[in-house]
């Protein structure tokens, strides 16, 4: 896909960062599908004032009728989400294990195996790109630059299918920030909470300089 | 326009190391007593529970306060609704009510520090589904009739059956719901008929301005109408008479209260630069000379049209006295300006 076709981008979870990437997402000419846990008659209002022209669905229906899925909910409600429904699909993983915001989850609790990589084994036939994570979620609006301006902001990504990256890549750029390919989804673990690269504004080359 | 301050309770630097909790709160009432005194309208006190911020039972200071002060309107600044018992919140914060004669509030939050959830024993994983029980409960007994018991029955506490819940206030109390910019929360404010409190404390804060659209377009969308409708902002903020020295004092107390907060949740320690675009025009930390502060409340209240303003001032050991010459000055030298500019409709 060419770095200026529109996507749709499906956004599971309206909340802070959800309604943040789908409002940068129109912004860029992409269409956005959006879904909650309460469906999509319950997001009538907040779409009519915050999002005009994103849609509405149910999570199954965003997972079915979109190129890229973005997981924005919190981490500790995943199970509800069918590995069905993710299954083949570009999913990225924006969540975060982050016990002072939603306590301790067990499964997780394991230093050697990152948040996305867990969701990885989970949703096996999903292929996972952990990215947007640690931006705070008003930054996605805020720190937002065009191509080339020496200040932009870069985004790390994570994840075990280069296709699947390489496309996550090309959709961060079209909402206003530089990407740094970091790995595979083992090298999550350098831009999860606790670490340098956590809710810091960096360029690519300040990233490429604190992870070398 | 009600200008006022918001305090966690700030522990005060000795020899190098936080000092002890127990000065924060005398130093917490003397600033209110200040406050009263300077003619400003608003003193709330959030709760938390560290060794920085000791503020863990707003109602008990407030009540404190009540009694030493006249005008001034008290509140919790947050209440973690969430992780307490809604009778007993309604108990404390009535009796405080009482006590001032009328002028306590509850400003209450689902909690953005969650240290209360393991205190109390509750899970993380119902964030939301125990505020909405919690203020759901809250709000009927603050509608009960004089003299009329309550029979309710939730998920999270045990049933209550034909209860009493006294001491009742002559009126009910105003309860506020405090949101951080989740727009579920503006939604909910909305439709439950309640006044709405965002707390501002980084970005630009002309991002709350859909979010109030939305708070508005919900009460229209429930038919909640009324001129208790009203919006508040919090936000971190600072005033010196010189509007660099503000901005370089409140700074270290920022750098130092950041750092701590992103030591415990994991995020990177602010950089100066960040802190100086965030305290610049649109930013949510309003540090800077009186006439700058009453300019932006004013440039604000253009855009949202919210009915009071608050400020958290003392954070990360600022200097007590500094916390005072602040709060005097909003009294005495903002809320004049932002006052006559309201009232000659600029
Ligand atoms: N806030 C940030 O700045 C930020 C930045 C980067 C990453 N993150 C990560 O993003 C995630 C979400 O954070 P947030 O701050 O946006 O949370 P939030 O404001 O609380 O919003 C959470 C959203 O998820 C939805 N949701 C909950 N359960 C769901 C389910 N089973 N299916 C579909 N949707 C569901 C909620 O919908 P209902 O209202 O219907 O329950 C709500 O719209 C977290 O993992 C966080 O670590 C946040």
């Amino acid at each position: 896909m060419a770095t200026n076709s529109k996507l749709i981008i499906g956004i599971i979870g309206a909340g802070r960062l959800g309604t943040a990437i789908a409002r940068q997402s129109l912004k860029a000419g992409h269409r956005v599908n959006i879904s909650n846990s309460r469906g999509p008659q319950s997001l009538e209002l907040m779409l009519g004032v915050l999002l005009p022209g994103a849609v509405a669905m149910t999570v199954n229906d965003v997972a079915q009728k979109s190129d890229i899925i973005i997981l924005a909910m919190p981490l500790n409600k995943y199970s509800a989400l069918d590995p069905e429904w993710l299954a083949g699909k570009i999913v990225i993983d924006a969540m975060n294990y982050w016990p002072p915001t939603e306590g301790r989850i067990p499964e997780f609790m394991n230093e050697q195996v990152t948040s996305s990589q867990y969701l990885q084994q989970h949703f096996d036939r999903a292929r996972i790109v952990k990215t947007l994570n640690h931006v705070a979620y008003n930054e996605i609006e805020e720190h937002s630059l065009p191509p080339a301006h020496p200040q932009r902001r870069a985004i790390a990504l994570a994840g075990d299918d280069d296709a699947a990256k390489k496309q996550a890549e090309q959709f961060i750029d079209t909402i206003g920030f530089d990407t740094i390919d970091l790995g595979d989804l083992q090298e999550g673990s350098k831009f999860q909470p606790d670490t340098k690269l956590f809710n810091a504004r960096l360029t690519k080359a300040e990233i490429e300089q604190i992870v070398r | 326009m009600e200008l006022g301050v918001y305090s966690f309770g700030d522990v005060q630097q000795e020899n190098g190391k936080l000092g002890p909790t127990s000065q924060a709160i005398p130093n917490l009432l003397e600033a209110i007593k200040l406050a009263d005194e300077v003619g400003l309208d608003f003193f709330g006190v959030g709760e938390h529970h560290t060794d920085y911020f000791p503020a863990s039972s707003p109602a008990t200071i407030l009540s404190a306060a009540a009694a030493m002060t006249k005008n001034i309107t008290l509140s919790s600044a947050v209440s973690v609704l969430s992780t307490d018992d809604p009778v007993r919140i309604y108990q404390q914060f009535a009796t405080a009510n009482i006590i001032s004669g009328g002028r306590v509030e509850i400003v209450a939050g689902r909690g953005s520090s969650t240290e209360s959830f393991p205190l109390f024993g509750y899970d993380l994983k119902n964030y939301d589904e125990l505020y909405a029980e919690k203020l759901d409960l809250l709000m009927k007994i603050n509608a009960l009739e004089k003299n009329e018991p309550l029979t309710w029955e939730g998920q999270f506490r045990a049933p209550i059956q034909e209860a009493m819940i006294v001491p009742q206030p002559e009126h009910p109390i105003k309860i506020w719901l405090a949101t951080g910019g989740n727009p579920e929360s503006s939604i909910r404010a909305g439709a439950l008929g309640l006044p709405i409190a965002y707390a501002v404390i980084g970005g630009q804060v002309s991002r709350f301005a859909p979010m109030v659209d939305l708070y508005r377009k919900a009460a229209e969308h429930y038919e909640q109408t009324g001129d208790h409708m009203q919006v508040a902002i919090a936000s971190p903020g600072y005033i010196a008479e010189d509007a660099q020295d503000a901005k370089d004092t409140f700074w270290q107390a920022w750098e130092s209260t950041m750092t701590t907060l992103g030591k415990v949740r994991g995020f990177a320690a602010p950089t100066r630069s960040h802190y100086d675009a965030e305290s610049g025009r649109d930013g949510a930390l309003f540090a800077g000379s009186p006439e700058e502060i009453a300019e932006r409340i004013i440039e604000l209240h253009k855009r949202i049209k919210h009915t009071r303003h608050y400020f958290q001032m003392d954070v990360g050991q600022l200097p007590h006295d500094k916390f005072l010459q602040s709060i005097e000055l909003l009294g005495t030298k903002v809320a004049p300006r932002v006052r006559k500019a309201l009232a000659s409709g600029n």
